[in-house]
């Protein structure tokens, strides 16, 4: 079920997402253009002569596409819920003041949609012992959730886990290594 | 749901299978060479061991009788486990005329050469096809015999018979018990992000895979009595810890509550382990049964990181790491509740810390001249002494004699183990040919 489910939706978004950029306007449809037309006059003519309706050409407008909802949005690359990692300072577990729009719209989602879990995933850098940086990555994602909980995500639903620095996005031993690898993620269950 | 999960996710398998790669020890003497450069610049002194000359015996071993058409001959094994040691030297024993009884042997020989014991012996082959294997240690200067022994062996079994003739002459010789008749864990990772939780000799040979996994295996620690193994596996993509019997390959998964499981260590009872949950909020210690029943009993509580347990050999205490006083050190809680004590105070990074088997000292990971090195300690002086000059060792733990400490280090930028001597002076190293080799555990002496 859950690997059936994503791809559904998947295609359903591609759907909606196609719908939504080519389908004609109701004003279109309903409103069709009438212009004057010539016709004959019939014989003997004693009608009374055809009226030339103006009618107002309304051009057609492609609107914005509709935000999606529910759990196609998080996977919408327009939607600020597509995006799943806070990056951390060294040697720091502070929730940036720049990843607070997007731990808030998360913790929408989760208010929002009561049967939703979410996994957030804490990470390190490689510098420092395996253990220790399991519970420093712990504690990342611990910071995430708690964030999350004050703006309203119910906590027995957020489960928070380390993967310490055994599971490093970038591999090597720069700094911009080490940035890109001091991290939550965040994953839902339906994911 | 959960099913599905498995089969998809999870790629999980026993074997018990030979690994095919095989792990080569050398001795690299008591000079530090090549070390990686720091991984700062600026970073708290390192306090170096002082180093120094060792005293080596000079041990002849005459080749044993009827050993030449084994599948495994014994003599050079056994040569091989003292050599390691780094306290012995062998003498050359090509030249010397045939001697398997203490009546042939050429005291005169070998004085000449410098031996201060010789070792002879004989293997025969019993009824029922197996190997009688005998062995006497002679002091080449009294003359006299210092040990011998008889056993009896499979061909299977003919490698550990010579671990144990090693750990015999070695506990004759130096006082202390042999631990060549002994087996390591460690994790090798493979190219392709591929973790194996392997088994293997305390020689490196016969590597044997327990767990394979796509997804990362961390914190091996042997039971005390050696016949489970207790770990980290990241297969449900969250820490979570399992005891596996190595025998059979069953296991458990014994702590895998809401959050993360990590840090086991086994109570010396072997009954209990202490594991780091996260399910109250942080990362605090807690006490489970070894078989996963019942339920967990906080060891401490605070709001701090505590993790890393490890108990005292007479098990009464606990050294963990923790960052309650501001940065990562090691500190001491007694099991049954009561006052914690800080332990380290130098630097302002000590974290993994591991008793020695006689409960006298600890080694753990010390930071300073910005690298992460090996440290030994003696528990009532409080003495400090650094023992490698690695950027970034790991989860050093000793040998079951307490002679030895087994760590994850670095060369050229793969991982590979190491050991040094608690005091120093020998340092050896364990490359594997194929792979990250990493977190390292030493079995038990088995009797």
């Amino acid at each position: 079920m859950p690997r059936i489910l994503p791809g559904f939706v998947i295609a359903l978004t591609a759907l909606m997402m196609a719908a939504c950029s080519s389908t004609p306007t109701k004003e279109q449809e309903a409103a069709p253009v009438v212009d004057g037309v010539q016709r004959p006059l019939p014989t003997p003519a004693k009608q009374p002569p055809v009226q030339v309706v103006e009618t107002p050409v309304k051009t057609a407008v492609i609107e914005k596409p509709t935000q999606l909802t529910g759990p196609a949005s998080l996977k919408d690359p327009n939607n600020i819920l597509s995006k799943r990692i806070i990056y951390f300072d060294y040697d720091s577990n502070l929730v940036k003041e720049e990843y607070r729009p997007l731990v808030a719209a998360h913790a929408k989602y989760m208010a929002g949609d009561a049967k939703a879990k979410m996994i957030i995933q804490g990470n390190t850098d490689e510098r420092g012992g395996r253990e220790y940086n399991l519970a420093l990555g712990q504690r990342r994602a611990d910071a995430v959730k708690q964030m999350m909980s004050v703006l309203g995500a119910e906590g027995v639903r957020v489960e928070t886990v380390s993967f310490g620095m055994e599971k490093p996005r970038v591999e090597g031993r720069t700094e911009e290594a080490f940035a890109q690898n001091r991290r939550a993620e965040i994953v839902y269950q339906t994911d | 749901m959960s099913k599905i999960r498995n089969y998809l996710f999870l790629l999980i398998f026993f074997c018990s299978s030979v690994a095919l790669a095989q792990i080569r020890i050398e001795v690299i003497g008591g000079g530090a060479t090549q070390n990686p450069p720091p991984l700062s610049a600026s970073d708290y002194p390192c306090n170096y061991a002082a180093g120094g000359g060792i005293k080596q015996y000079q041990v002849a071993i005459a080749p044993f009788r009827d050993e030449t058409g084994l599948k495994q001959p014994v003599s050079p094994v056994i040569a091989a486990d003292l050599l390691r040691s780094g306290l012995f030297r062998m003498v050359e024993a090509a030249g010397a005329k045939p001697q398997h009884e203490p009546e042939q042997v050429d005291y005169a020989h070998w004085r000449g050469r410098g031996a201060d014991a010789v070792v002879i012996g004989s293997v025969s082959t019993a009824a029922d096809g197996r190997y009688e294997i005998r062995f006497r240690l002679m002091d080449a200067i009294q003359q006299t015999q210092l040990a011998g022994l008889s056993y009896v062996a499979s061909a299977a079994q003919l490698r550990l018979t010579a671990h144990k003739i090693a750990d015999a002459i070695y506990e004759r010789l130096a006082g202390e018990p042999g631990a060549f008749a002994t087996r390591i864990a460690y994790v090798v990772r493979r190219p392709g992000k591929r973790f194996e939780l392997q088994v293997a000799d305390a020689d490196g040979f016969s590597p044997q895979t327990i767990l394979a996994s796509n997804e990362p295996i961390i914190s091996p620690k042997w039971s005390p009595d050696g016949s489970r193994l207790a770990y980290v596996s990241f297969e449900q993509k969250k820490p979570v810890v399992y005891v596996q019997s190595i025998a059979t390959g069953t296991r458990t998964a014994v702590a895998n509550f809401f959050g993360s499981n990590s840090a086991p260590a086994w109570s010396p009872d072997g009954r209990r382990l202490a594991v780091v949950l996260s399910r109250d909020g942080g990362s605090q210690m807690n006490l489970i049964n070894a078989d996963g029943s019942g339920q967990p009993v906080r060891l401490a509580a605070s709001a701090s990181i505590d993790t890393e347990p490890n108990f005292s050999p007479d098990g009464s205490s606990i050294l963990f790491t923790s960052d309650r006083g501001g940065s990562p050190q090691i500190y001491r809680i007694p099991v049954n509740g009561g006052a914690v004590q800080r332990v380290t105070f130098e630097g302002h990074y000590n974290i993994s810390a591991r008793q020695s088997p006689d409960g006298k000292s600890f080694t753990y990971i010390h930071r300073c001249g910005g690298r992460f090195s090996v440290a030994v300690q003696d528990m009532s002086s409080r003495q400090l002494q650094v023992l490698t000059e690695g950027a970034l060792d790991q989860s050093p733990v000793f040998s079951p004699n307490g002679r030895m400490i087994l760590y994850a280090s670095e060369v050229g930028g793969r991982g590979i183990l190491a050991a040094v001597s608690s005091d120093g002076r020998v340092k050896q190293r364990f490359t594997e040919s194929s792979g990250d080799i990493r977190e390292p555990a030493w079995g038990p002496i088995v009797k």
